[in-house]
């Protein structure tokens, strides 16, 4: 009996060890199901009276190699191919953007309040957004336009001014925190100036921007994100151990053999452009970076090595989803995406706060 | 060496030599603390610590296990005892799978086996003192570094881990550098103390020749007597003066 204990207890530590911060594929493969669940059914969802069997018949046939009638007029693929797909590819894309920075944030900061917006990135992208639609600053660049291009900048500046107030130390995350809020300060309240000097109509239009829009004509905007997920996606999978080692604290970290400050210094460099980006294209959509890694954690625990990808296929998930609600639940109107998430997520993170679950 | 601009520890040479354990006492605020912090670079020094042919030392070469180690929320045992390997670890940061069977290998020695998926969080400080000297020993480090490892343990536990430190030194041929600040427990465990007072080193050497009741005293502010029991030394204070209401005698 003795030794038949010893050997389960054996067994048991052989399997955590092999389990101890190894990617759960069945987790993932969960996750991208989800997510393509979603995807699919925001592509099937819509104004625009496409059929279900048309719109099943241009997915499948979009598989290469597979050769099947399609049964949509041409005006419908365009409306198919040019409108609908890739606003739900942008929402996902961009979802899980926001998700992963927000993983990385919370990582960097210890702080499980910590949401890619903790530096400054969205008062500047606001900004920089009321500039350009409201004042028509101009600083667009090749395929970029004015707007994607202002916010973009906006949000880069405003980190880099909280990374300047701060001293450029990375060593203390309390003060980059706290200067972040400052500098958060000083751009929303020229941003709230800037939009009172507006007229009503361009005040709108500021503000629908403000609120998070996937509305989108063609690929570009999808293009544009691209690179910028796929590079800081494999900088924060890179360091992704580094975020784990973190958790002990600087002095144990340095010990075992990590630089605190470099490590936080790459990952607030990749999580801060990601955000940017995905805000540059698609307006300020909130929640999704803040909730998205606390919903996985609650799933498959601390390891940033699954926190961070799963992070980025649920933050996809939820920000389509979220979209469809946006298209459908005032229709014929379509509601701001981000006050969908703001809906959903902010009722989502009360529970987990009530429930008094903790992370690191 | 300097610690915010003042000076903290001066003048202290030691050499150590392969397994043997070496004791750091002295009163609270000597440097002993800020000695091994300083070795693994965690305070800035202007001092020198060099390994055999004078090369600087790496993670790979000194392990320090602190004084109040950081559980975090959440990770289990063999989860933190892997963080060791983080020095050993490629780009990516994967552990191999010789990592993992060398987390096994040092859990089951440490009689932890059964704890493997326990949170941290959920240990008592025995077994959590256990977990940290596991992920001390991962490192596979030549050089442990052992910051008041029992300071919160019951004498009981203080002796099973000392215990469980002096048969991993002879099995595995490791260099133990030790803070400590119970001073029988350091005359019983350590081959060699060294002294330290106000960041100085005042006596090193064998702990019959550090452990003098003059030289204790005066560092340590207190009369002081060493006793010899079962052959080992034993630090304790003078007796004590019984406390006379109208005498004006002193002892």
């Amino acid at each position: 009996m003795v030794v038949r204990t010893d050997v389960l207890a054996q067994n048991t530590l052989e399997g955590a060890a092999e389990r101890a911060f190894q990617l759960r594929w069945p987790a993932v493969a969960g996750a991208i199901g989800l997510l393509l669940v979603v995807g699919v059914v925001s592509v099937l969802q819509g104004a625009g009276g496409l059929a279900v069997s048309g719109v099943v018949r241009a997915l499948v046939g979009a598989v290469p190699g597979i050769d099947v009638a399609q049964t949509l007029t041409t005006q419908q693929e365009g409306l198919f191919w040019q409108i609908r797909v890739p606003r739900t590819v942008l929402a996902a894309m961009v979802g899980a953007s926001l998700g992963m920075a927000g993983a990385g944030y919370q990582g960097v900061f210890r702080n499980p309040l910590a949401d890619p917006y903790l530096l400054g990135v969205s008062a500047g992208a606001g900004l920089g957004a009321v500039l350009a639609l409201g004042f028509g600053l101009d600083l667009s660049w090749g395929p970029i336009g004015a707007l994607p291009a202002a916010a973009f900048l906006g949000a880069v500046l405003a980190v880099t001014g909280s990374v300047l107030v701060a001293r450029g130390s990375f060593r203390t995350p309390a003060t980059l925190l706290l200067a972040g809020v400052a500098m958060a300060a000083l751009f929303s309240a020229t941003q709230t100036y800037a939009l009172q000097r507006l007229d009503q109509d361009r005040a709108r239009e500021v503000l629908s921007w403000l609120f998070g829009r996937l509305a989108t004509h063609g690929w570009q905007p999808v293009i544009l994100l691209v690179p910028y997920v796929v590079l800081a996606g494999l900088v924060l999978l890179v360091h992704a151990r580094h975020l784990d080692v973190l958790r002990l604290g600087d002095d144990e970290a340095r010990a075992l053999g990590l630089r605190p400050a470099r490590s936080r210094l790459v990952v607030v460099t990749a999580a801060t452009l990601l955000t940017a980006a995905a805000v540059s294209v698609s307006g300020l959509i909130g929640f999704v970076g803040l909730v998205t890694p606390h919903a996985v954690r609650l799933v498959v625990g601390h390891a940033y090595r699954m926190v961070l990808p799963l992070s980025a296929l649920v933050g996809g998930a939820f920000l389509a989803l979220a979209d469809i609600g946006a298209r459908t639940l005032a229709a014929p109107e379509e509601l701001p995406v981000g006050v969908v998430t703001a809906f959903v997520g902010a009722p989502f993170f009360c529970v987990v706060l009530w429930r008094g679950r903790r992370d690191g | 060496m300097a610690y915010h601009g003042v000076e903290v520890l001066r003048q202290i040479r030691l050499d150590l030599h392969a397994g043997q354990w070496l004791g750091l006492i002295g009163p609270n605020g000597s440097g002993k603390s800020t000695l091994l912090r300083a070795a693994v670079g965690l305070v800035p020094s202007s001092g020198r610590f060099e390994m055999a042919h004078g090369r600087t030392p790496t993670p790979t070469d000194l392990s320090l296990m602190p004084q109040t180690p950081h559980l975090p929320d959440g990770m289990s045992v063999v989860e933190y005892v892997l963080l060791g390997r983080t020095a050993h670890l490629g780009w990516f940061g994967t552990e191999s799978s010789a990592d993992r069977q060398l987390a096994v290998a040092v859990l089951r020695r440490l009689g932890m086996a059964s704890f493997a998926e326990r949170t941290v969080q959920q240990l008592s400080g025995g077994e959590a003192q256990r977990v940290v000297i596991a992920r001390a020993l991962v490192q596979r480090a030549p050089v442990l570094l052992l910051d008041e490892p029992t300071s919160a343990l019951d004498l009981g536990h203080q002796v099973e881990v000392l215990e469980l430190v002096d048969e991993l030194r002879h099995e595995e041929g490791l260099t133990v550098v030790a803070a400590m600040h119970d001073l029988s427990i350091a005359a019983r465990y350590a081959d060699r103390l060294a002294l330290l007072h106000h960041g100085r080193m005042v006596a090193h050497g064998l702990p019959d020749d550090v452990l003098t009741p003059d030289l204790l005293s005066r560092v340590y502010g207190h009369p002081l007597r060493v006793h010899t029991l079962d052959g080992h030394l034993i630090v304790a204070p003078a007796p004590r003066q019984p406390v006379t209401r109208n005498s004006s005698h002193s002892g």
